[in-house]
């Protein structure tokens, strides 16, 4: 039988663990504890699934995208729409299990790291709903290039942090929270966004995203009586393509397929991608893929898309390049602007530049693959955020 | 082999002082700097020198050592950079050194090279703020080997149960940290201080030394009362960065560990 992952120490194989200041690490155990007991908790489930339903709006649909299909020409092309859950992407999944947990806590302050703001409208969000108060560090780069998600995320009541350290971008908005944790650790739950940072966090946010892939296996095989032969998904921390893979990492057959941010172009130096250019190291409390120079510092990330410009990834994605479970790519941003306009314009929908990601690299394979195939793409997010960027980009070409 | 931190102590035990520990960011303004810095420190009496080895990513730094460190790193200050001047500083001075910074420079150079290059190179202890005793062995198999110290962190949120594991797990001595917090931020709470110090002194035997926050001479004298030391770090980072031009910078940071370590007795 197989050993199930992470091992009690948090590690994925070589991978995660809880490299942090020893003054975070009692604050580790106890959620490690709470989130132990509520998992196995009738109660707390029965509530989770309550509000994922009657509140983000679950489940979302399988879309069977017709015309991109036929566009392609390729394999049969499924959506899961993760963008139309409330808030507009897969984050609300995982805030609702953790703001939860922060409430069974007694804590009543929560605090968010934020790239693209979708994690911080999220969080903005839940506390909101729980009557808590919230503050979430973003990036002055990313406050700049994401500014319909600030404007909600005061609208919710929560403070907007600006970092102005490093790059501005995600890492040094996640460097930021980690500090303030460390400040305020007793009455302070810190909402991580994504499958990555110290144990329990890369289990625990796969377990609350995990409910996509348990919905899209029930979806398709009552829409084509089979399961999917290829899933794919953007890839920044991982959260929603675990969220996707993880139901399905032991059936033989399904091939995952994780698309990194390529930005400029991976030979520029200017991209995301931490498990196709990077090494293993340790950040973030945890041990993984990053981009960092010989020295062992940390290089910038670069992307288009907000939500995927970090140095490094979920630990369990490493775990799993290096297993072979799943398939790791990338994609450039005017790939991934494409892939955005194509989607927009063929179905319809228009797509975050995150998951554009993953659109793009079903662009490259799809009119390969056979008719009978089928994909599913994780649509993880919708892209009312990023029309200003697209805009003046293809201005500024005109 | 008897290290020269335990015999640092034994020396102040002896002598019935309390230790002066005071960190600086290596190659902040420069490491010959440091390395001038690190003679005339142990000269005005400092008892142990912590070196942080700069990293990008300092999440448990505060905004004065954050800076120090990009100060650093700019001017291409590296790990191996740092060995070598430790090395030949050991010419000049026998001071006991531990170097202080985070994990990834130590494991992207290679966990038993660095040990092997660093006991060579006269360094006496290590202390790593992200490597708990959960994760510390994939290090501590080469460093312990080599004879390097490995201090370990008790912070105010640390229960007595996890004191016992770091206590027994640690050598050296044991760094308490004062506030819940970051480096260089807030001011420590004195009765916080008494009252875990005498929890921590229950349990071990290892010596302890009291860090963050501390700045001013009469404070740290204060606070070194109670324990078996003190360290200052970004209140002397703060002195170096303010005199980073003057030609008088050694003097000054001199004439600062001078009232402190005077304030001390």
């Amino acid at each position: 039988m197989q050993q199930s992952l992470p091992d009690e120490k948090g590690h994925f194989g070589i991978f995660g663990g809880r490299y942090v200041a020893e003054t975070l690490m009692p604050a580790l155990i106890e959620l490690e504890k709470a989130y132990e007991t509520s998992r196995k908790d009738r109660g707390f489930r029965d509530e989770f699934t309550y509000y994922l339903k009657e509140y983000a709006g679950r489940e979302t649909p399988l879309y069977y995208a017709k015309r991109l299909t036929e566009e392609l020409g390729g394999a049969r092309i499924y959506l899961k729409r993760e963008d139309l859950n409330h808030t507009g992407s897969h984050k609300i999944n995982n805030t609702l299990g953790q703001a939860m947990l922060a409430r069974r806590m007694g804590k009543k302050r929560v605090i968010a790291e934020t790239g693209a703001g979708q994690h911080g409208v999220a969080t903005a969000t839940v506390a909101a709903l729980f009557g808590m108060e919230c503050q979430i560090f973003m990036g002055e780069e990313d406050i700049r290039r994401q500014a319909p998600n600030v404007f909600r995320m005061k609208i919710l009541g929560a403070e907007v942090i600006p970092v102005a350290s490093g790059t501005a971008t995600l890492k040094d908005a996640m460097n930021e929270a980690m500090r303030q944790w460390v400040s305020r650790v007793r009455d302070t739950f810190y909402v991580i966004g994504t499958t990555a940072g110290p144990h329990p966090y890369p289990m625990m946010v796969r377990e609350f995203q995990s409910i996509i892939g348990k919905e899209t296996k029930k979806q398709i095989m009552k829409k084509e009586g089979k399961l999917p032969d290829i899933l794919i998904a953007c890839i920044g921390g991982g959260s929603n393509a675990m969220g996707l893979f993880y139901p399905f990492r032991d059936i033989p057959g399904v091939e995952m397929i994780g698309v990194e941010a390529a930005g400029k172009g991976i030979s520029t130096g200017n991209h995301a991608a931490s498990i196709s250019a990077g090494r293993v190291g340790v950040l973030h409390g945890n041990k993984t893929y990053l981009l960092q120079d010989e020295h062992g510092q940390i290089r910038d990330a670069y992307s288009i898309a907000a939500g995927l410009d970090y140095p490094g990834v979920g630990p369990e994605h490493g775990h799993f390049k290096d297993t072979g479970k799943a398939k790791y790519v990338s994609i450039d941003d005017e790939e991934a602007i494409r892939a955005f306009l194509l989607l927009s314009k063929c179905e319809g929908i228009i797509p975050a530049m995150e998951s554009a990601h993953a659109v793009a690299y079903t662009m490259k394979i799809s009119p390969t693959l056979d008719k009978n195939k089928i994909i599913v793409i994780n649509l993880s997010g919708r892209g009312d955020k990023d029309a200003e960027t697209i805009i003046q980009r293809m201005e500024s070409r005109q | 082999m008897t290290g020269r931190i335990e015999k640092k102590f034994a020396y102040l035990r002896q002598k019935k002082e309390k230790a002066m520990v005071v960190y600086l960011t290596a190659g902040d303004p420069d490491l010959d700097t440091t390395r001038r810095l690190i003679i005339s420190l142990d000269k005005a009496g400092v008892d142990i020198l912590e070196i942080g080895v700069p990293f990008s990513d300092p999440t448990a730094d505060g905004p004065i050592i954050q800076a120090a460190s990009q100060r650093a790193l700019q001017r291409g200050v590296t790990l191996s950079m740092i060995l070598d001047m430790i090395e030949s500083l050991r010419y000049v001075s026998d001071i006991p050194i531990v170097l202080f910074g985070y994990y990834n420079p130590i494991f992207s150079y290679g966990n038993e090279r660095f040990a092997l290059k660093a006991v060579k190179a006269g360094v006496d202890g290590v202390l790593i703020v992200d490597l708990p005793p959960e994760e510390s062995r994939e290090l501590r198999q080469y460093t312990d080997q080599a004879g390097i110290d490995f201090i370990s962190l008790i912070a105010p949120t640390t229960n007595d149960e996890r004191v016992r594991t770091i206590s027994n797990n640690a050598t050296g001595f044991l760094y308490y940290i004062s506030i819940t917090g970051v480096t260089g931020t807030s001011k420590p709470v004195i009765e916080n201080i008494r009252k875990d110090v005498y929890r921590i002194q229950r349990i071990t035997t290892l010596p302890l030394v009291v860090g963050f926050g501390i700045s001013k001479p009469r404070q740290a004298g204060e606070i070194a009362s109670l324990a078996d030391g003190i360290v200052v770090g970004s209140a002397f980072v703060q002195l170096l960065e303010k005199n980073s031009g003057s030609k008088d910078l050694i003097r000054i940071a001199s004439t600062f560990a001078k009232d402190i370590k005077n304030a001390l007795a």
